[in-house]
């Protein structure tokens, strides 16, 4: 088959079905709270209200998109497309199967944590440019948390590369063929769990936005579809989260011949969706300085010693 | 750290819980008897209106929301409302009306579904808030048991009421008939 329109297919599909499940994520995520709120959820519109989320696309298209006069009006309408752009550029890396990868890389997992920082841009510059006390506030603190989770999630990988030898994702599953990577890495899979929770600015560390304080923080001011590009970034940021968590601990694409690689590789992703979403209604939001603290003295010497342990089990060998 | 996994699993077990909520316009609430809802003006076990237009609910209401006029039936002798208004708009449903009212007229029942698009149309009137029936108390007649006349009913004729005494007569009262 003629390689250029393969990508192409390649590309298209998984764009594609990224957004589609980035705007299914927004009904999982009301319907998955729910049942843990005992409430119903969305239930109204279309089975099982599954047409909630057309509702939602409708309305928040239809909305006013306004933009502040006091704002940095350059700033303000690029921010909100670097979160969705970073992270849209990311699932590049991301084997879905062993065919279906956009691009092997032979730096991965250095590209995803490129990237990620890059994201944090979005956050800062949205709250820079709102002119808005409480969202430059929350893009203070957006800085704040990521000089705290970046360190050790980057950190918290390299037990895994040690291991792979590699940083190519598609290697790193294929390593994982005897026994998946959450065994051996353990701590390393807990710490980047927590990293990718911090990095895609959810709750418990929805630190910048804090609903209940800061009035959705760094998004304060924005509208319309504005908003929804932070909206289906953050979305978007969960799947890539638990896309790289199955990647890089469990095993990617692997699993008992019984199903298509691809089916197991979604199923994976999916329940570390509904992880994230289960953490969203048991835990409390720290303070920033909690975060800080957390990471600087537990975490990162914990991934420090990760390696460290990594490191002498693989050189005994 | 330990009291985070603890809380993510009891969030966990509530999976399978009974739902609390209450799909509202299919289902609905089992509301007590007593419940304090939409205010109506009730009739007596003679079908006549109860209200005497006493003000004392209107003088009660802590959000003025009532309102009437009473006047005088000249050919019954009944008082009785001549407009009675309550907006709801303002009312808080406290039953602090119904509490003052002497004559168990203005009740509350347990309805609720009283929603308007137009602020306006919450103004209830007379004809909208009296109902046929006699409401919570059943079988009282306020002028059965008043010592007033009205048409039908002469002083001394009503429930445990005697006979107008003639204190300016000379003849001693009958002390038998008093107790009755």
């Amino acid at each position: 088959m003629n390689e250029t329109l393969y990508y192409s297919l390649v590309i298209a599909g998984v764009l594609i079905t990224l957004l589609t499940i980035a705007a299914g994520n927004i009904y999982i995520e009301r319907r998955l709270l729910s049942v843990w709120q005992d409430r119903l959820g969305p239930n109204r519109v279309g089975p099982f209200g599954l047409l909630q989320v057309v509702a939602d696309i409708i309305k928040i298209f239809t909305k006013e998109d306004w933009i502040p006069r006091f704002a940095d009006r350059v700033v303000f309408v690029l921010a909100p497309a670097i979160i969705l752009i970073t992270i849209l550029i990311t699932f590049a890396i991301i084997p879905f199967s062993p065919d279906i990868v956009v691009a092997d890389l032979n730096i991965g997992l250095l590209f995803f944590l490129g990237l990620s920082s890059l994201g944090a841009y979005s956050l800062v510059l949205g709250g820079w440019a709102s002119n808005n006390k409480y969202s430059l506030l929350g893009a203070m603190r957006g800085a704040a948390q990521m000089l705290s989770y970046e360190v050790f999630m980057g950190l918290s990988l390299m037990g895994v590369v040690m291991m792979t030898g590699s940083f190519s994702m598609v290697d790193i599953v294929e390593a994982q063929k005897n026994v998946w990577f959450v065994i051996p890495q353990f701590a390393g899979f807990v710490i980047f769990l927590i990293a990718g929770l911090a990095e895609s600015h959810r709750i418990p560390f929805d630190i910048p936005e804090s609903e209940s304080e800061l009035i959705a923080g760094f998004h304060s001011e924005y509208s319309g579809m504005k908003f929804g590009m932070f909206f289906v970034g953050e979305y978007l940021a969960i799947t890539l989260i638990s896309a790289l968590v199955t990647t890089l601990f469990f095993g990617g694409w692997l699993g008992p011949d019984f199903l298509p690689p691809l089916a197991w590789f979604t199923i994976k992703v999916f329940a570390f969706i509904a992880f994230i979403i289960l953490l969203r209604a048991a835990l409390p939001r720290p303070r920033y300085d909690q975060l800080l603290g957390f990471g600087w003295k537990i975490l990162l010497p914990l991934s420090l010693i990760n390696i460290l342990v990594t490191g002498a089990i693989l050189l005994s060998k | 750290m330990l009291s985070h996994l603890r809380s993510i699993g009891l969030a966990l077990s509530h999976t399978f819980a009974k739902r609390e909520t209450i799909e509202y316009p299919d289902e609905k609430v089992d509301l007590a008897a007593r419940y304090r809802g939409r205010i109506v003006l009730t009739r007596d076990p003679d079908g006549m209106e109860r209200c005497v237009g006493c003000y004392l609910c209107a003088a009660a209401c802590p959000v003025d929301c009532i309102s009437l006029q009473a006047t005088n039936d000249e050919e019954t002798g009944r008082r009785y409302p001549e407009t009675f208004r309550i907006n709801f708009s303002r009312c808080i449903f406290c039953g602090y009306c119904e509490e003052a009212c002497p004559t168990y007229a203005i009740q509350l029942i347990p309805d609720y579904e009283i929603c308007e698009y137009d602020r306006k149309n919450l103004v209830y009137e007379k004809e909208d808030l009296l109902i046929a029936g006699q409401g919570k108390q059943h079988g009282y007649n306020f002028y059965r048991v008043a010592g007033m006349a009205v048409e039908g009913k002469n002083k001394g004729e009503g429930e445990n009421e005697l006979p107008p005494v003639d204190v300016k007569g000379l003849m001693p009262l009958v002390v038998d008939k008093l107790i009755g």
